[in-house]
C-alpha cells in the first residue's frame, strides 16, 4: 500500500474512533464501518484499530474471523448472500443457487473477475415465509426464482 | 424494499388496539411498583423462546444496586424459521421502543440499547428515524413527558453475523467489542450485564407484550392463553404451507388448529422452535403450543409428506457446527459428531451402536454445553431420529422403503 | 455489581462476588452439601474451590490456578440440585445453601463423553508424544478409564505444525482450546500474540491474520508452554544435535548450567518442589558427555560487575556531568523475554536498558576468547550449551548480534524439560547421582550469582556489589539479606541511602538510591507506563523479569506451575545461597583473575564493551 493511501486509512480509522468512542465497546462499529466502506479490514486497517483502542491486533482479528459479516480479504463491490436455511431451502433455493453459479461462472465462496460480486451462503435472513431469499449488500430480495435472481444480480454494478 | 407484505393474522393482545405512547403515558401515572406489580400479575415470559418470568428479571435488576442500568432489546432474530420481530419492527415499532423506555423508567435505567442483527439492516434508517420522532416528541431524552429526572435513551446497535449472539451473555459480550461467546453464569446479567452494570435483556416481543400490558392490565393478558403460559405469541410460520406468516394466536394453540389456520396439507412433521427445537409427527398434532409442553419462540416450520427429514436434519446441524461459538466441548466437537453422524446415515454407514452413543452425546449436550445453543442443538437430532426412524432407518435413505412397494 | 476490569471479557476474569447486604449467614459463610457431607464455606467460593477444601476432587482442563476462569472445557461439571442442567464447578460461586452432587451418572456420563470428544480430535498417539506420563488429557482419559475411541480418532494431523519461531513450537493439531494460552498471553503477560481464531468447528488458536509465530510480536517467553495441559505447545528442543556434538569426538562441548534448572529439575524425576540438583546434575552431566560443566553463575557475578559499573557510569554521568542524553533509570538486561518485550512495546525506551549481555551470552563469548585460548582449543570446536529455565534463551543465542567472539557465543540454549530428558535418555536417574563440583576455573561463583534466578534477585546481588563499592561497607541488611528485594509481589519498591562514600564515589554522598523489581511483562507494562508518565524519574534502577516469579517460574521449567511450586523452588534457591562462602559478586577470586588477565581495561572497558555487552533492536509493534 501506498504512504498516501495508508495516510488516509488511518485518518478514516481515526474519525471512525472519534465517531464511536475508544473503548473497546465500540471496537465491532468500527470495524462495521470500514466494512461497509472498503468490504474488508485491512492487515493495516486492523493494526491501525488496535492501535487506535489500544488493544492487540490478534484481537481485532480474532473478533473479525468470528462474525461472518467481516472479512479480512478483500471482496467483490457486491456481496450477495443466499439463505441456505432449510424454509429457503424447501421453497427453491437450489434451482436458485445453480442458476447464479452458471451465470456468473462462480462457485460460493469466490469474486468475479471483475470484482463486481461476491457469492456467499448464509443462515436464515429471517424471511422464511417468502423464501427463496438473498441479500443484496444490506438490501434483501425474496421470492427468488432462477430468472429473477439472475435478473437482479446481472442489475447491479 | 423488495419485502413483501407479510400475511398476518391478528389477535386479541399483541396486535390490539394501542396508540402510539399510550404505555409510556400511563406507565408514568402508575409509578415503578405498579409497573411491576402488573407484570408480575400479566404472567408474562420471555419471548425469545426459553421462557423467563419478565417480571423478575425486572425486579432483579431494579433492586440490583448500581449506578448504571441498562436496557438492552435482544433483536438479533436468528432461529431458524423465526420472522415476527421483523413484522414488530418494521410495522410496530412503537410498541418495541415504549416497552424499552417503560423499562428504562421501571428498574432505572438511562440508556437503551438494540442489538439488531445485520442482516436486518435494512431497518435500520427507519427505525433511527423513528426513534428521532420520539426524541422530538419528548418520548426520548431528557425529562420525558416532563417528568422531572427521567432521562432515558436508546441506540441502535448492529450485529455482524452470529447466531449465537442471540443468547443474551454473548449479546453482550458482542456489545461490548468482543466474541459473541456467552458467558459463565451465575452472574447473571441482572446482576452482571453489560460493562460490568445490572442489565435486562429482553426480545422485541416481550417488551411489545409489556407495551400492551401497562394499558390494559396484568389481568387483562392473563385472561389469554393457558394457566403457565399467559397472553398470546407471534408464530413464525413457514414451509409447506398455503398462508405463510406471522400469526398472532393463544399459548394453548394445538399444532392440528395451527395447520387448519395456515391451510397446511399432507403434513408429516411441525418443527416447534426453529433448528433448536422440537420435530413433531403427525401422531402427536394434538400437542399443544405452550411453554409446558412445546415451547417455542415462535419459529413453526412445517414439513408435508414430500420431505427428506434425514436432509431437515442434515441442515439444522450443518447450521449449528458453523454457528456454535466454538469456545465449549460439548458444542463444539458435539455437533461436529452428530452432523457426521448423519452423514453415515446418509452414507448407509452407520451402525445402530453408534447412533445409540450419538444420541447419548446429545443428551450430555443438553446438560453439560454452556449456553443455550449447545443444550438445544441436540433437540431436533434426538427428536427427528426418534419420530422418523422408519422413514430414516429402515429405507434405502432415498425414502423408499427397503423390500416395500 | 461486579467490579471489572474493562480489558478482559467478564467471561474470562476472575469471579468476584458482592455479599449481600444482608447475610442471614453467620460470618459471610454459607453452609452447603457437597454429596453426603455438609460443609460451610466462605460466600462466593466456588464449588470447585469448597470441593478442594473438603478433600472431594472434581477433574479440572482448562482451569489453571495462575489464570482467570474460561469454564469452556465443561469436564468440571456436577450437579446442583434444582438447576436444570450441570454446573461448571470452576465458575459457580456458592452463594445460596445450594446441594451438590459431584458423581451422578449424568455427570460421570457427561465428563466421559467430553473427554471422548476432545480425544476425537486430538491428533497422534500417546507413546509418541512428549508430554506422555504428564499430559492432562492423558491423565483425564486415564482417570475415566477411556479404552476405546466412543466418537472416532482423527487419523490425520488438522494443521500444520508451526516451527518458525526459535523459542516456542504449535502443534494445533493437538490443541484442546482450552485457551490457557490465550489468557496466558494476554492476561498473564500481556504480551497479547495468541487468541482464538474462526467460529464453530472451525476454532482454533492463532496469531494476527496466523501468521507464524516468528513473524508476530511473540517474545518467546514461553509461559504458555508452561500452561499447556498436552503437546500443543513446546520449546524447540535441540538435543538432537546436542547429543551428535556430545558424539563428535572433536567437539568440545561445554554446559553451563543456570540456578533455576537446579532448583527445578528434581520435579522433573519425580521429587517434591523445592529441592536443588546442582551436585547430582553436575555427575550426571559428566555422564551423558559434556566435557566441561560450568556454573552460569560465575558470568552472573560477572554481569553485576558489568552492570553496576555501568549503573555507576550513568549515575556519574548524570549527576556530574550533567550530560542529558544518559537515561536514568537503568533496566536491567539478562532477562530475554523482556528485552525482545521493550524491542517491541517501548522501543522508544531502549537506551534506558543496560547494555550488559546476560550471563548467559557472556559466558559464550568468554568461552570462545579467553577459555579457548587459556585451554588452547581451536573456539571453531567448541560447542557451547546452555542449561536454562527459558524458552527465550533459544531466541537469544540465535540473535545475529551475539556473535562477538567471532562465532556463536551460545550454540544452544537447553530447557530444564529437555535436560531432564536427556538425562532419562542416558538411563540416569538424576536424585541417585551422587554430588560432584563444576569444573574450574568457572565453577565457583558467588551467592550473588545464584539468587538471579528468584525475582529481585539481580537488583540484590547488584545493591550488595554497588552498596560496597561506593561506600566500602556491607550493605546495611542482615545477614546480606536484602528483604525488600525478595517475595512474589508484581512490583517492589524501596531504597538504600548512601552514606560516607569513599573518595570516587564522593558524588554519591546522601543519594537515595531507589530501585524498583517488577517480574511478568504484565508487571513491566505497569512499570514502563510509570516511566511513560515520569514517576520514575528518582529512581536509579529497575530490574524486570519476563517470567512470573522470575527465571524460576521461566517457559523452560518443568510442567506444571503454579505460585506453590514457584515459592518453594524460590526457597530452594535462597536456601542453597545461605550456605555458600562467597555471597558478593566482586569478591569471587575468579572474576577478579579474568579482570587481571583478560580484560584488563577493567569493567566496561573496550574488550568488555565489545565481548559482554551488546545493543538492541527497536521492532516495535507493526507486524507487515
Amino acid at each position: 500500500m501506498l504512504v498516501l493511501e495508508k495516510n488516509a486509512l488511518s485518518d478514516e480509522i481515526e474519525s471512525f474512533v472519534n465517531q464511536y468512542g475508544n473503548d473497546r465497546a465500540s471496537l465491532l462499529q468500527i470495524l462495521q464501518a470500514i466494512q461497509r466502506k472498503h468490504k474488508y479490514v485491512s492487515d493495516f486497517a486492523q493494526q491501525e484499530v488496535a492501535r487506535l483502542l489500544n488493544i492487540h491486533p490478534v484481537e481485532v482479528y480474532s473478533v473479525i474471523t468470528f462474525y461472518s459479516f467481516l472479512c479480512t480479504q478483500p471482496k467483490g463491490r457486491n456481496i450477495v448472500r443466499l439463505c441456505r436455511t432449510i424454509s429457503c431451502d424447501m421453497a427453491g433455493k437450489d434451482a436458485v443457487e445453480d442458476a447464479v453459479k452458471r451465470e456468473l461462472g462462480i462457485s460460493f465462496g469466490e469474486t468475479t473477475k471483475d470484482k463486481r460480486i461476491t457469492l456467499e451462503y448464509t443462515n436464515c435472513l429471517g424471511m422464511c415465509d417468502q423464501g427463496p431469499a438473498m441479500l443484496v449488500n444490506e438490501k434483501v430480495y425474496t421470492h427468488l426464482d432462477p430468472e429473477t435472481a439472475v435478473n437482479i444480480l446481472n442489475e447491479i454494478k | 424494499m423488495e419485502i413483501e407484505k407479510t400475511n398476518k393474522r391478528t389477535g386479541p393482545v399483541i396486535f390490539s388496539e394501542y396508540s402510539r405512547s399510550e404505555g409510556i403515558k400511563k406507565a408514568l401515572e402508575m409509578g415503578r411498583e405498579d409497573i411491576l406489580f402488573e407484570l408480575k400479575g400479566s404472567g408474562l415470559k420471555g419471548r425469545g423462546g426459553a421462557g423467563f418470568p419478565t417480571a423478575t428479571k425486572w425486579m432483579l435488576t431494579a433492586a440490583a444496586n448500581a449506578d448504571k442500568k441498562f436496557i438492552v432489546c435482544n433483536a438479533d432474530e436468528g432461529e431458524p424459521g423465526t420472522f415476527k420481530d421483523r413484522i414488530l419492527l418494521l410495522e410496530y415499532p412503537h410498541l418495541v421502543f415504549d416497552g424499552m423506555v417503560i423499562a428504562g423508567f421501571t428498574i432505572g435505567a438511562k440508556t437503551g440499547i438494540v442489538y439488531l442483527r445485520g442482516e436486518y439492516e435494512y431497518m435500520l434508517s427507519d427505525l433511527e428515524e423513528y426513534l428521532m420522532k420520539m426524541h422530538q416528541s419528548n418520548l426520548l431524552g431528557k425529562n420525558i413527558l416532563g417528568r422531572q429526572g427521567f432521562d432515558f435513551d436508546i441506540s441502535i446497535r448492529l450485529g455482524s453475523g452470529a447466531y449465537v449472539c442471540g443468547e443474551e451473555t454473548a449479546l453482550i459480550e458482542s456489545l461490548e467489542g468482543y466474541r459473541g461467546e456467552p458467558r459463565n453464569r451465575p452472574p447473571y446479567p441482572v446482576n452482571t450485564g453489560y460493562m460490568g452494570y445490572p442489565t435486562v435483556v429482553n426480545n422485541v416481543e416481550t417488551l411489545a407484550s409489556v407495551s400492551h400490558i401497562v394499558v390494559k392490565g396484568g389481568g387483562w393478558f392473563k385472561k389469554h392463553g393457558t394457566d403457565k403460559s399467559t397472553g398470546s405469541k407471534l408464530f413464525s410460520v413457514s414451509g409447506d404451507c398455503n398462508k405463510p406468516g406471522v400469526y398472532e394466536l393463544p399459548w394453548g394453540t394445538s399444532v392440528k388448529e395451527l395447520l387448519e389456520i395456515v391451510d397446511a396439507k399432507n403434513t408429516k412433521a411441525v418443527q416447534v422452535g426453529g433448528a433448536s427445537g422440537t420435530c413433531i409427527p403427525k401422531t402427536q398434532f394434538n400437542r399443544v403450543l405452550a411453554y409446558e409442553d412445546a415451547a417455542t419462540g415462535g419459529s413453526i416450520m412445517i414439513f408435508n409428506e414430500s420431505r427428506n427429514m434425514l436432509k431437515v436434519l442434515k441442515n439444522f446441524m450443518e447450521f449449528f457446527v458453523e454457528e456454535s461459538c466454538g469456545q465449549c466441548t460439548p458444542c463444539r466437537v458435539g455437533n461436529t459428531k452428530l452432523l457426521e453422524g448423519i452423514e453415515k446415515i446418509e452414507r448407509r454407514e452407520f451402525t445402530f451402536a453408534h447412533i445409540n452413543n450419538l444420541k447419548e452425546l446429545g443428551r450430555t449436550m443438553q446438560v453439560a454445553s454452556k449456553c443455550g445453543l449447545g443444550q438445544s442443538s441436540p433437540n431436533s437430532f434426538i427428536s427427528i431420529l426418534e419420530n422418523f426412524k422408519e422413514e430414516i432407518f429402515h429405507t434405502d435413505g432415498k425414502g423408499q422403503s427397503n423390500g416395500k412397494a | 455489581m461486579v467490579k471489572r476490569d474493562i480489558r478482559i471479557p467478564v467471561s474470562q476474569q476472575p469471579l468476584v462476588v458482592d455479599k449481600p447486604k444482608d447475610t442471614s449467614t453467620i460470618g459471610g459463610m454459607v453452609s452447603i452439601q457437597i454429596n453426603e457431607k455438609k460443609v460451610s464455606v466462605p460466600f462466593g467460593t466456588t464449588i470447585l474451590e469448597a470441593c478442594k477444601q473438603n478433600q472431594i476432587h472434581i477433574p479440572t482442563l482448562c482451569h489453571h490456578p495462575d489464570l482467570c476462569i474460561a469454564g469452556v472445557c465443561r469436564i468440571c461439571v456436577v450437579d446442583v440440585e434444582g438447576m436444570r442442567t450441570l454446573q461448571t464447578a470452576c465458575s459457580f460461586p456458592v452463594t445460596t445453601p445450594i446441594r451438590i452432587n459431584t458423581s451422578t451418572p449424568m455427570v460421570r456420563k457427561a465428563r466421559r463423553h467430553i473427554i471422548d470428544l476432545l480425544l476425537s480430535e486430538h491428533y497422534g498417539e500417546c507413546y509418541s508424544c512428549f508430554r506422555n506420563g504428564n499430559c492432562e488429557l492423558q491423565a483425564l482419559a486415564k482417570e475415566y478409564g477411556v479404552d476405546g475411541y466412543t466418537f472416532g480418532h482423527t487419523d490425520k494431523p488438522g494443521r500444520e505444525v508451526d516451527k518458525s519461531s526459535a523459542s516456542v513450537i504449535r502443534d494445533m493439531s493437538k490443541c484442546v482450546l482450552c485457551k490457557r494460552c490465550v489468557r496466558t498471553c494476554i492476561d498473564l503477560q500481556e504480551v497479547g500474540v495468541l487468541e482464538a481464531i474462526d467460529r464453530g468447528h472451525e476454532t482454533h488458536i492463532g496469531t494476527f491474520l496466523d501468521k507464524p509465530l516468528a513473524d508476530v510480536i511473540c517474545i518467546n517467553c514461553g509461559q504458555c508452554i508452561n500452561r499447556c495441559p498436552t503437546a500443543a505447545l513446546r520449546a524447540n528442543d535441540p538435543s538432537d544435535e546436542i547429543w551428535n556434538a556430545i558424539d563428535n569426538p572433536k567437539k568440545h562441548v561445554i554446559i553451563q548450567t543456570a540456578p533455576s534448572p537446579r532448583a527445578a529439575i528434581g520435579e522433573e524425576f519425580g521429587v517434591e518442589p523445592g529441592h536443588s540438583f546442582t551436585g547430582e546434575l553436575n555427575t550426571a552431566l559428566r555422564r551423558i558427555g559434556f566435557d566441561k560443566v560450568f556454573d552460569t553463575n560465575f558470568t552472573a557475578d560477572l554481569t553485576i560487575i558489568e552492570e553496576g559499573t555501568e549503573l555507576l557510569n550513568r549515575l556519574k554521568k548524570v549527576i556530574v556531568d550533567k550530560d542529558e542524553s544518559v537515561k536514568l533509570p537503568q533496566f536491567t538486561s539478562c532477562s530475554p523475554g523482556w528485552v525482545k518485550f521493550i524491542e517491541h512495546f517501548y522501543p522508544e525506551y531502549l537506551d534506558y536498558l543496560s547494555t550488559a549481555k546476560s550471563p548467559q551470552q557472556m559466558f559464550g563469548a568468554i568461552m570462545k576468547t579467553f577459555y579457548a585460548k587459556e585451554a588452547g582449543i581451536d573456539p571453531a570446536d567448541i560447542v557451547t550449551v546452555a542449561l536454562m529455565p527459558c524458552a527465550a534463551k533459544k531466541f537469544e543465542c540465535n540473535r545475529p548480534e551475539m556473535t562477538a567472539s567471532g562465532y556463536k557465543d551460545i550454540d544452544y540454549g537447553l530447557t530444564t524439560r529437555e535436560m531432564a530428558k536427556m538425562i532419562k535418555e542416558a538411563g540416569i536417574h538424576l536424585p541417585e547421582m551422587p554430588k560432584s563440583h563444576f569444573d574450574e576455573p568457572f565453577g565457583d561463583a558467588s551467592g550473588a550469582g545464584l539468587i538471579f534466578g528468584a525475582t529481585g534477585g539481580v537488583m540484590e546481588a547488584a545493591l550488595r556489589t554497588v552498596y560496597e563499592l561506593v561506600t566500602g561497607r556491607e550493605v546495611p541488611f542482615d545477614n546480606l539479606v536484602i528483604e525488600p528485594c525478595r517475595g512474589f509481589d508484581g512490583v517492589k519498591q524501596a531504597s538504600v541511602k548512601l552514606e560516607k562514600c569513599v573518595e570516587k564515589f564522593k558524588f554519591l554522598e546522601g543519594v537515595e538510591l531507589k530501585f524498583v523489581v517488577a517480574h511478568g511483562t504484565a508487571n513491566a507494562k505497569k512499570v514502563m507506563e510509570m516511566l511513560r508518565r515520569g514517576e520514575l524519574n528518582d529512581v536509579h534502577f529497575v530490574e524486570i523479569m519476563a517470567c512470573p516469579g522470575g527465571c524460576l517460574g521461566g517457559g523452560g521449567q518443568p510442567i506444571p506451575t503454579n505460585i506453590d511450586i514457584r515459592k518453594k523452588r524460590a526457597e530452594a534457591i535462597y536456601e542453597e545461597e545461605k550456605s555458600l562462602p562467597v555471597r558478593k559478586s566482586h569478591e569471587n577470586p575468579h572474576i577478579n583473575y579474568i579482570y587481571e588477565k583478560f580484560l584488563t581495561e577493567g569493567p566496561c572497558g573496550h574488550l568488555s564493551h565489545k565481548l559482554l555487552h551488546t545493543h538492541y533492536t527497536k521492532r516495535g509493534k507493526y507486524i507487515s
